[in-house]
């Protein structure tokens, strides 16, 4: 008898569970898009370049077009759809309005949840490929215009909002650079 | 303020900042695109490419795919339904691409050969995967170089006045360099999707466009339907750039939608979009300029050449863009194209006037250099009155307000003119300008407005917001002509149903969409009685631009600007890193200056990706490209952007019910040049190959160039 390729899995997304057969290729990006219309999260690529589909699983940011859903089971999934707290927008998203931090939307949830992703591991004292110091007993870095363009540099945009972007990481982080915007003249 | 522009401008919403209008739904997820609107009974439809660059189909192996789980049909050309190609457009003969499946001939790497439609989309990857098409393959041709065989001069493509030759002789410096740009791709974030399904008679899309309205006459071309049998709804489009037309995975989903009688939904691949939704042509462009030694320009030549596809004629009209902008006693423009065994370009954010602004910007400052005096010195002292070549007056022209007002914020008169002189460590620095031109549009357009019985106005447009914030712009524009706050306004875009309006595209959508919102607003107005009710159907007023449009009396209109950037180029590795760039523009009325800006600094973040990462390879052997993804087609990340600032000059049209001009595109042109010429300053060596790669910074030498 032939191997079966699919399976029921269940899925812990935004504090939800749910349970739904999966062919074993399909990927957490596309249960969520295809099966559970959980449409927030987007395809930009499907092969890891683009960041557009960034979640958070266990916290962390992840690709979740590069992970099988079938590898997901038993892992916290966050999604653009579990950010804001019912009606009430979280910081980065209302950051993210206030500043125009977006144009086209494509790439939006996925830089949120990548902003998301990386407040935390620089709270976590992560350090980043411009931090200067990354001896472990080292305090994070300031969150700087360097840091957070660095840190960010996993998502794509091509309207090229990048510069709102980063004043509107800066401004939830309630770093300076959010609310003095960087002058160039 | 202009003399025709009335009350409708003295109220406050067009002028003040405004989040955008979708701005929650995008931030939260819930803004659905054209492939996440969910249909019951939907098959997916997977598309199977070309692997040779030329020849004919020999055979699609169709009978063990058909076998394979959940799959459906595998249209080819030998049982796709046929397509007619006899229609016309808006913009010229039909773009023979789309006749899609029609006969066995193959015209590039990536031409769709079949269509796999599958119960999911798994299956239908799988079997188009599994599919075997076999080829009678032909000897290629896809090198495209400087003045190689095949080059011809299309009709419009060259104007001039005076003779070249005989300036160029009596001038007492001469420039003559010549300037390449690559092969480049929109990339639009969202790929291309559609959603094809027959509700009854009518044939209902989703799709993602730049104009519903535009696919929607062409889908019933195509398919010989009846124009009011089909509807195109594209609520929201993630990026577009110029290469959200019609494309092929839209004819294909309806194609197989017809076949199989139920929905059908197909998705462009990233890998797919590289030969499917076109892209700038590459060019090879040669520029000469003649000036007496105060830097008054005798002769003016730019001779730009690019390629096309042998299905379809585009050309990248790259030597256009000296035409309004520098006068010369002498002034020739042409651009040559060249049919190659690739696929067809298409209109890129600023076709032509990206990568002529370029060309003709970096040579002005070797103008500069040669001549001894100030790079926006000269600029200003070749200053045209009137049209150099058409004679006529300018609508508005402040280019010399936007260098001066850029000279000033950006700390210009303090700079040491001599290169590679400036150095930090292991950093040489410098800093560049350049001009900024883009023609200004408008097209006619149709809205209706609806007074609502509860107090509100519902506006129907087949307007397109790919993340320009038009919808946002327009209600704005709505709010101000009917004098209500905007939250009164409820925007409805991006359907067909709402009747004829031009594209998002040329920079012409908001001018002319809000041109025909303004003319039904007004006459709205005029109708409501104070105090009467309302009925509750409401009261609608159609309008229509046309005759307005066409009555726009003959000028030069052009938006302007000037760039300027600081770089820092390491010695070490070669790597250019920009500083900071600024931009100054006149550009008509700012809408809204939140979304403005958005829209000049996105550009401006282009014209840094165009200098510096922009590149797509073509292996000559096998015709196709190399890396045809976003790890292989680098644009820029956020660690590449710095400190970018646009601001503008107040320049309304004065010829536009509102004064608007168009902001889309400005914001890229010459910004790459600005760069480029900032290379330059730092390290004395000129760049006229983009992008400016670490290889080529490191091979130039000093004093040389690359």
């Amino acid at each position: 008898m032939a191997p079966s390729t699919s399976s029921a899995i269940t899925l812990n997304i935004n504090g939800e569970k749910y349970t739904l057969p999966v062919d074993h290729r399909t990927t957490l990006l596309d249960a969520l898009r295809e099966r559970l219309d959980l449409t927030g999260t987007k395809k930009g690529c499907d092969q890891g370049q683009c960041g557009a589909c960034t979640v958070l699983i266990d916290g962390r940011r992840a690709l979740s077009c590069l992970q099988l859903a079938v590898a997901a089971e038993g892992r916290a999934i966050t999604t653009i759809e579990g950010v804001a707290d019912g009606e009430r927008l979280h910081p980065v998203q209302r950051a993210f309005l206030e500043l125009d931090g977006y144009q086209c939307g494509y790439c939006t949830p996925g830089q949120i949840c990548s902003a998301l992703g990386m407040l935390a591991e620089h709270a976590d004292g992560w350090p980043s490929a411009v931090t200067a110091d990354v001896r472990p007993e080292a305090e994070p870095p300031p969150l700087s215009a360097e840091e957070i363009r660095e840190r960010m540099s996993g998502n794509l945009c091509r309207c090229g909002a990048y510069v709102q972007i980063a004043q509107a990481v800066a401004r939830a982080a309630e770093s300076p650079l959010g609310e003095t915007e960087e002058r160039v003249a | 303020m202009s003399a025709t522009t009335d009350s409708t401008t003295m109220t406050k919403a067009v002028g003040s900042a405004h989040t955008r209008v979708e701005g929650v739904a995008k931030v939260t997820g819930t803004a659905r695109y054209a492939a996440e609107v969910p249909h019951p009974e939907l098959a997916h439809g997977w598309l199977v490419l070309s692997t040779i660059a030329r020849g004919r189909i020999r055979s699609v192996e169709d009978a063990p795919v058909l076998g394979m789980p959940g799959v459906l049909a595998v249209l080819h050309h030998g049982n796709a339904p046929r397509l007619d190609g006899t229609y016309t457009t808006p913009f010229g003969p039909p773009d023979r691409g789309l006749q899609l499946l029609q006969d066995e001939r193959v015209p590039f790497v990536g031409r769709p050969v079949a269509l796999v439609v599958a119960e999911t989309p798994e299956q239908a990857r799988e079997a188009a995967e599994a599919l075997v098409v076999r080829y009678d393959e032909e000897p290629h041709d896809v090198a495209f170089f400087a003045d190689r065989p095949g080059m011809y001069t299309p009709e419009g493509a060259e104007q001039g006045k005076g003779d070249v030759a005989a300036e160029l002789a009596a001038s007492a410096v001469v420039v003559d360099a010549r300037y390449s740009t690559p092969e480049e791709h929109h990339s639009a974030m969202e790929p291309h999707a559609a959603t094809a399904r027959w509700d009854g008679g009518r044939l209902d899309v989703i799709d993602s466009n730049q104009g519903s309205r535009w696919v929607a006459d062409e889908l019933a071309k195509l398919f010989s339907l009846d124009p009011d049998a089909v509807r195109v709804r594209s609520e929201h489009v993630g990026g577009g750039f110029g290469s959200k037309a019609t494309r092929p995975h839209v004819v294909l989903a309806v194609m197989a939608a017809t076949v199989l009688r139920r929905p059908v939904r197909v998705v462009l691949t990233r890998r797919q979009m590289f030969s499917l939704v076109g892209y700038r042509s590459p060019t090879e462009q040669r520029v000469r300029l003649g000036a007496d030694p105060d830097g008054r320009l005798r002769a003016l030549d730019h001779q730009a050449e690019c390629l096309t596809s042998t299905v379809h004629e585009f050309i990248e009209r790259s030597a256009d863009f000296g035409r309004p902008l520098y006068d010369a006693d002498a002034h020739h423009t042409v651009t040559r194209v060249v049919a190659l065994d690739v696929p067809t370009p298409t209109w890129m954010r600023a076709p032509g006037e990206a990568p002529g602004s370029f060309a003709l910007e970096s040579a002005l400052d070797e103008l500069a250099e040669k001549c001894g005096i100030d790079p926006i010195a000269l600029r200003l002292r070749n200053e045209p009155a009137v049209g150099p070549l058409s004679g006529l007056p300018f609508s508005g022209r402040n280019l010399r307000g936007c260098f001066e007002e850029g000279a000033r914020r950006f700390g210009w008169a303090d700079r040491d003119a001599r290169p590679g002189v400036r150095r930090e460590g292991r950093w040489l620095l410098g800093t560049g300008t350049a001009a900024a031109a883009f023609p200004t549009l408008s097209a006619p357009s149709t809205a209706a407005v609806t007074a609502e019985a509860d107090g509100t106005f519902t506006v129907r447009v087949t307007a397109m917001d790919i993340g320009t914030g038009a919808r946002t712009a327009l209600t704005l524009v709505a709010a101000d002509a009917l004098e209500v706050p905007p939250d009164r306004i409820r925007m409805r875009i991006g359907d067909s149903e709402f009747g004829s309006a031009i594209i998002a595209g040329g920079s012409m959508g908001t001018r002319s969409w809000s041109w025909a919102i303004i003319a039904a607003a007004r006459e709205l107005r005029d109708r409501l009685v104070p105090g009467a009710a309302v009925p509750p159907e409401g009261i609608t007023v159609r309008s229509d631009t046309s005759a307005a449009v066409g009555a726009l009396p003959d000028m030069e209109r052009h938006t302007f600007g000037a760039q300027f950037a600081e770089v820092a180029v390491d010695v070490t590795s070669g790597e250019v890193r920009v500083r900071r760039m600024l931009g100054i523009f006149a550009a008509g009325r700012i809408v809204n200056p939140l979304t403005a800006r958005g829209q000049f600094i996105g550009g401006m973040t282009w014209g840094l990706s165009m200098a510096l990462h922009e590149e797509a390879i073509r292996d000559q052997a096998s015709g196709g490209h190399v890396g045809a993804d976003l790890a292989g087609y680098h644009f820029s990340a956020h660690a590449d952007i710095p400190a970018i600032e646009a601001d503008w000059l107040d320049d309304p049209d004065p010829h536009d019910p509102i004064g608007i001009k168009g902001i889309g595109e400005i914001g890229v042109v010459g910004a790459a040049a600005a760069i480029a010429n900032a290379v330059w300053h730092a390290t004395g060596v000129r760049h006229r190959t983009l992008p400016i790669r670490p290889d080529r910074v490191l091979t130039a030498g000093a004093g040389g160039h690359a």
